[in-house]
């Protein structure tokens, strides 16, 4: 199938943030395809999570235009995100610790009962959550365990577990991996791609550029809240990356659209292995 | 196979004695003591007293005394237990108790109100004045501490300015009287025990079976056929002794019955897990899509409400209400009952059931105490030093818990 016929699951462009005196998005575009993970890298202050934000509506977009599945949609809270089925794992888990696994997977969403007082159905919940849990190899002692007495990995996992026990099309996963020890790593980059087997739109944020190696499809590159390039994780290099990230090189975007002061676009040899999202992906052929 | 109990760390689903014992073991050790140290607590105090008043303790008149000293109380307990898994406190329900009762009394003495409608007119006041608390600290985003400090100083002014210059006002309506002054002996007695050993066995039972239809791990048939047997030991034992003096009392009856709807809301509708959730983690609730700050409100209402129903029951024992009711140790007593009974004061944890054993404590230590003649002083410390032993035990395990 050809890349350029694709619908993106969700596509950004000229997306604009600005929190007081601080302009923390400018002009930036992204986008997301069904059954792909795309790593968002950038130093710190790139305006990763500021993206984030806007995605899940969190901190909704001063400008810019959003499409999901094609159409112009509008993002201008958390409820308009979710209603898309866009969810959000956050960096600081947003779990309810003292809660056991069944209660956070259902948070806010419990099955069974009228209104607030009406009976919560415990056993479909139940049943549901051991459901997802085993289909995502998820492994936790048990589904009542009070979510303190996880490990990290685990945790992380009830968290991600809880963004596709929804349906959702597009997860969005802010630093999965922060505070993770190797196996519990594994563990959660594992999770991330029977995400994307099952045909979700994972979106993952990361300052470990060996999980986003391991998982990425794409990468996108952000720097001081500009939109720097879009490349193919088989082919951009590390070093690249890096430069791209550090300002050492600018990126594809920047023809022309460098701002004043900022190095002359000198493309060095690499420069023909990136790809933007109006250009062929070769991490996209084939699948 | 629908369960995940393949992983042999896993002991919860073992269907033996020994997994009861492996499960509820493995619980204290990592830190959730739940009622343990309450039980063992009361254990410990009924037999000092008990040995210590000479048997005078465990006497029906004393027993039916003890009931009617912990209902007022007890019931404002089971507010503040809320309060507590919001992670908030209310330092009002004291005042609240006797500004209700104040209210009540004037409705009904001085305005010639019937004595339903003037303790409906005391309730009403507890859900206003709930519902401004709760508002002022949701809206103005102020620590619920300094926001009940100041209800606890202006809410007194209230009821002083309520009372007016009479002070006392004497309750004669026999509505109001009967519901501290009402008892069940006989068949009666029995019908409303049975009823609660029924709801408490086959709540267990129902719950067990839906499980196991489902292919969940029911747990053992022991623990249901336990509960209830448990729960039927301890109605008919408290039965036969009440009966032999004035009877079961309606309010016990009133602060049980309220205790077992307030824990079937906690733990099983949509309402209690929200509580719960705030009381965790109030982002993560608020990113659930929870109304974080309605749930607050709701549950300062419920707090005020519940203590302007003590404060009735309250006025309604002692037949009247002075300028100092709900004054005094109501506050301490409440906010302790709820805090020894197993409810942690760092939010998220504990039962309506907490309210009923702290309270039982509570009043013990403090009838034990009265029966032996101690001075006022020695009885404020010992109270203090419970409290503070309750306290201390939540805070380690909370420790325990945090290292695991």
């Amino acid at each position: 199938m050809a890349v350029s016929t694709r619908v993106p699951l969700l596509e950004l462009s000229g997306v604009s943030k600005r929190f007081g005196a601080v302009q923390a998005l400018t002009e930036v575009r992204f986008d997301v395809f069904a059954g792909e993970v795309v790593a968002l890298v950038g130093d710190n202050g790139a305006g990763k999570s500021t993206l984030i934000k806007v995605i899940s509506g969190i901190h909704p977009a001063d400008a810019g235009q959003f499409r999901f599945e094609g159409r112009d949609v509008a993002i201008h809270g958390p409820q308009d995100s979710a209603s898309l089925g866009i969810a959000t794992v956050y960096q600081d888990l947003a779990l309810c610790d003292n809660l056991d696994v069944v209660a956070n997977l259902y948070l806010g969403r419990e099955v069974g009962g009228r209104g607030p007082l009406g009976r919560m159905n415990e056993t479909s919940m139940e049943q549901r959550s051991i459901d997802v849990l085993r289909r995502l190899s998820v492994k936790i002692p048990s589904v009542r365990t009070p979510v303190e007495s996880l490990s990290g990995g685990q945790r992380q996992s009830v968290a991600v577990a809880r963004s596709v026990l929804w349906k959702n099309k597009v997860v969005l996963l802010d630093e999965p991996t922060a505070a993770l020890g190797v196996a519990q790593t594994h563990e959660v980059l594992e999770l991330v791609k029977r995400l994307r087997d099952e045909g979700h739109g994972v979106v993952l944020i990361s300052h470990n550029l060996v999980d986003v190696f391991e998982v990425a499809d794409r990468i996108t590159v952000l720097r001081l809240g500009r939109y720097v390039g879009t490349y193919s994780a088989a082919t951009v290099g590390r070093e690249q990356l890096v430069a791209l990230m550090t300002g050492a090189v600018p990126g594809e975007a920047a023809n022309g659209e460098m701002p004043a002061g900022a190095l002359p676009p000198a493309p060095p040899a690499w420069r023909a292995d990136s790809t933007g999202p109006s250009a062929g992906i070769p991490g996209e052929v084939g699948r | 196979m629908s369960t995940l109990a393949n992983d042999p760390r896993l002991i919860a689903g073992e269907a033996s004695f020994r997994g009861i014992v492996a499960t509820y073991r493995r619980r204290i050790s990592s830190g959730d003591v739940g009622q343990l140290p309450v039980i063992i607590g009361l254990v410990v105090i009924w037999s000092v007293f008990g040995i210590a008043s000479g048997g005078t303790f465990f006497t029906p008149v004393n027993l039916v005394n003890l009931s009617l000293q912990m209902a007022a109380v007890g019931t404002i307990a089971v507010g503040v237990v809320f309060v507590l898994l919001l992670g908030e406190i209310d330092l009002t329900v004291g005042v609240m108790s006797g500004l209700a009762a104040g209210i009540m009394a004037v409705l009904n003495v001085q305005a010639g109100l019937p004595g339903p409608l003037a303790v409906l007119g005391g309730l009403v006041a507890g859900l206003l004045v709930g519902a401004f608390h709760g508002m002022w600290i949701t809206r103005f985003r102020i620590p619920s501490f300094v926001v009940t400090l100041a209800g606890l100083i202006a809410w007194q002014g209230v009821l002083l300015f309520v009372l007016g210059s009479r002070g006392t006002i004497n309750l004669r309506d026999p509505f109001i009287t009967g519901l501290a002054g009402t008892f069940f002996t006989g068949i009666w007695a029995w019908v409303i025990g049975a009823g609660f050993v029924v709801y408490v066995g086959g709540t267990a039972y129902m719950q067990r079976r839906n499980r196991v239809a489902a292919g969940l791990s029911g747990g053992p048939t022991l623990l249901v056929w336990a509960r209830t047997a448990i729960s039927a030991a301890v109605v008919a034992l408290a039965i036969v002794v009440l009966s032999q003096d004035r009877g079961l009392p309606l309010s016990l009856v009133l602060l049980v019955g309220l205790v077992v709807v307030m824990d079937f809301v906690a733990r099983r509708t949509r309402f209690g897990r929200m509580v719960f959730a705030v009381g965790g983690n109030a982002e993560a609730a608020r990113r659930a899509g929870i109304p974080v700050d309605r749930v607050r409100v709701a549950v300062f209402i419920m707090a005020s409400t519940f203590a302007a129903w003590g404060g009735i029951l309250a006025a309604s024992r002692l037949l009247a209400v002075t300028q100092s009711s709900g004054s005094g140790d109501v506050l301490l007593n409440a906010i302790a009952s709820a805090v020894i009974g197993g409810t942690s004061l760092f939010g998220g944890r504990g039962t309506a059931w907490a309210a009923l054993l702290g309270i039982l404590v509570i009043q013990s230590i403090s009838n034990g105490m009265d029966l032996l003649s101690f001075e006022p002083a020695i009885k404020l410390t010992i109270t203090g030093a419970v409290l503070l032993t309750a306290v201390t035990i939540d805070a380690l395990a909370r420790r325990g818990r945090e290292q695991h």
